[in-house]
């Protein structure tokens, strides 16, 4: 009998520097084994953002560029304008998307760039040491919301995959988990179907992957697992929001 | 081809078609946007890239997309804009990828407005984002050099794969004068080399690609660093452009200064000399490199008693000046920075009222 799980091609052979529990890991592995299914990987280039994925290109075995703080929109706007035959996909968290890098996911999103982007929403700033991000929830205690989020001084968390889907511009727009085994068959076909629109030239595809962070959540990794079933899919329902088929505005499942 | 009367923001735009760049990104700014305007209508008959970006820093950094899968690319944007730009900058002259920066100056700081000034020099030579990095700072003082600058600035960032700018004036913009383009590119555009992300296949290679900028190692990043200096050093060797007027004449006063003000003091050089007055122009066209070595021989002439940074800012070039002249001799600043350009009485009265 022939091996059954294997390394992705499309995974290099480094260990990844996340900590132990964190989610990023099983999502890099979605995205290696969409792109080897699809046979891409020889046209493919991903970009990196800045957040604890800045080293995500060490984790892939195609090309990568690494773009500033919530530029990587702009950055594979840049590259499939001038190589619309390559797939360029962005990998990025919540602090990188939807705080610095607002103006560039909507815009990139709502000139229906075809382009595949990844988007961790794991609640928190990873990297810099669990800061407050535009994602944290309600009370949600972090390094910059020591009493926890005060929504009267800071808002409400935003809910990036239904404010893109508000757009007219046709794009698919799908936000998935990765906190069971489940979930993460569901994840995987969401990923694989992003990336399917963007090699048939249709439109901009976005898949939020709700994440964990147990260091700065401050939690155990199984402990984080329940906390973001509880806690934030109620807040951050799974599902498909826009297809390039369905209108644009909030038709969502 | 013969001469045709073109507006400069227009030329440029042209110039760059000829250079073989179909790649242009960028978002209106005042005295530049007839440079989008003409790109928007021209590219797309070409089969090239125009997209007027959200922003300048998303523009800085399609620029950075662009450049780093090995496409000739080019923004054009004014002051404020190359503000935004400038960690973009600094990112793609980390990651050494080619690209050309126009920059059309308007007063500043702040909005400021829009008339023609020199005042981002700083910006330009000194950084302005982030970092130990330079750009190539090419300065043209008509439109016809802006367009033989911008045809040579592609091959030049690709050469030293090393952002290049060009710093011109609100005036070189927009002033409408005869130019003729080129009729040979000097280096076409080429997909052939190794260091791009442009996709394995494209390379036909099993080996991928990473364009970045992030170091952490400390021995990697200084080794980084040393290698920019080295290619920076490279270019203050080899790189050096500057025009003299009136240089082989025992002048008492020697004036620096570049782009449209250079135009203006060639009047006045003229205009003294009628009255008996000698005085050398040296007009720098590479601004990084600056032309230290030609300054520093030419105030140390025993005839020269004065060395006058004339800029239409408040005294920035003149810090360069006066570190290439070591104290051979006094070195004064001339200047205005509202939008008005000085004239040529205006200059003369200056000088013959210097105490020499
Ligand atoms: C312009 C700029 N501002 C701030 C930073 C510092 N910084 C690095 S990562 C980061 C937040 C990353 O958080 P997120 O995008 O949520 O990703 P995660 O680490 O959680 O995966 C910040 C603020 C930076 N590198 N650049
Ligand atoms: S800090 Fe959080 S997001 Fe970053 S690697 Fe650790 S667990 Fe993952």
């Amino acid at each position: 009998m022939g091996k059954t799980f294997t390394r992705p091609v499309a995974l290099s052979e480094k260990d990844t520097h996340y900590c132990p529990g964190c989610t990023h890991g099983i999502v890099h592995r979605l995205v290696a084994e969409v792109i080897d299914e699809l046979g891409i990987r020889g046209k493919t280039i991903g970009v990196a953002p800045v957040g604890c994925a800045v080293l995500a290109y060490n984790y892939f075995s195609f090309d990568f560029m690494e773009a500033a703080h919530g530029r990587a929109p702009a950055v594979a706007t840049g590259i499939k304008r001038v190589r619309p035959d390559l797939m360029v996909f962005t990998y990025q968290g919540d602090g990188d998307l939807a705080s610095i890098g607002t103006a560039e996911i909507i815009h990139a999103a709502n000139r229906g760039e075809k382009i595949t982007t990844i988007f961790i929403n794991n609640a928190v700033y990873g990297m810099t040491g669990g800061q407050m991000a535009p994602t944290t929830m309600p009370g949600q205690k972090t390094t910059t919301t020591p009493f926890g989020r005060d929504v009267e001084q800071t808002g409400m968390p935003m809910k990036m995959a239904e404010l893109l889907s508000a757009l007219m511009t046709p794009a698919y727009i799908t936000r998935q988990t990765v906190i069971s085994p489940k979930y993460v068959i569901k994840a995987k076909k969401a990923i694989k179907k992003a990336f399917e629109y963007q090699c048939e030239g249709r439109c901009f595809s976005l898949v939020e992957v709700i994440s964990t962070c147990p260091t700065n959540w401050g939690m155990t990794p199984v402990e984080a697992l329940s906390w973001a079933e509880t806690t934030l899919l109620p807040y951050y329902p799974l599902g498909e929001f826009k297809t390039p088929d369905s209108q644009g505005g909030n038709d969502a499942a | 081809m013969g001469k045709v009367l073109m507006k400069g923001n227009e030329a440029i735009a042209e110039a760059a078609i000829r250079a073989g760049c179909l790649n242009y990104f960028a978002y209106p700014i005042t005295p530049q946007s007839e440079v989008a305007e003409y790109m928007a209508r021209k590219l797309p008959e070409k089969g090239g890239v125009f997209l007027q970006g959200e922003s300048e820093i998303a523009v800085g950094y399609m620029v950075f997309g662009a450049a780093g899968c090995g496409e000739r690319v080019m923004t054009t944007s004014s002051g404020p804009g190359i503000s935004l730009m400038s960690e973009a900058l600094s990112f793609i002259a980390c990651a050494q990828l080619p690209a050309v920066f126009v920059n059309i100056m308007r007063t500043g700081p702040g909005l400021g407005g829009i008339l023609p000034s020199q005042a981002d020099y700083f910006q330009a030579t000194k950084g302005g984002g982030h970092g130990d990095y330079r750009l190539i700072v090419l300065a043209p003082s008509s439109v016809q050099e802006a367009v033989e600058m911008v045809m040579m600035a592609f091959p030049l960032s690709e050469k030293y794969r090393n952002p290049v700018m060009i710093l011109g004036d609100g005036l070189i913009g927009q002033m409408m004068e005869p130019v003729e383009f080129p009729e040979n590119l000097i280096v076409k555009p080429t997909r052939k080399n190794k260091w791009a992300a442009n996709g394995m296949d494209t390379r036909k290679s099993k080996k991928r690609n990473i364009v970045k900028s992030l170091i952490l190692d400390p021995e990697t990043m200084n080794t980084h660093n040393l290698l920019l200096k080295e290619k920076y050093d490279q270019i203050r060797k080899k790189e050096v452009r500057f025009e003299t007027y009136n240089m082989t004449k025992p002048y008492k006063v020697l004036i620096v200064s570049y782009g449209t003000m250079a135009r203006v003091c060639k009047t006045a050089v003229d205009l003294l000399k009628e009255e008996g007055i000698e005085v050398g122009l040296l007009r720098p066209k590479t601004l990084f490199p600056f032309p230290e070595k030609k300054i520093r021989e030419a105030a140390a002439k025993a005839h020269c008693k004065m060395v006058l940074s004339i800029e239409m800012s408040m005294g920035q070039m003149v810090e360069d000046v006066e570190r290439s002249v070591q104290g051979k001799c006094p070195v004064r600043w001339y200047g205005k920075c509202g939008g008005e350009i000085p004239p040529p009485k205006e200059l003369m009265e200056m000088i013959k009222g210097l105490k020499l």
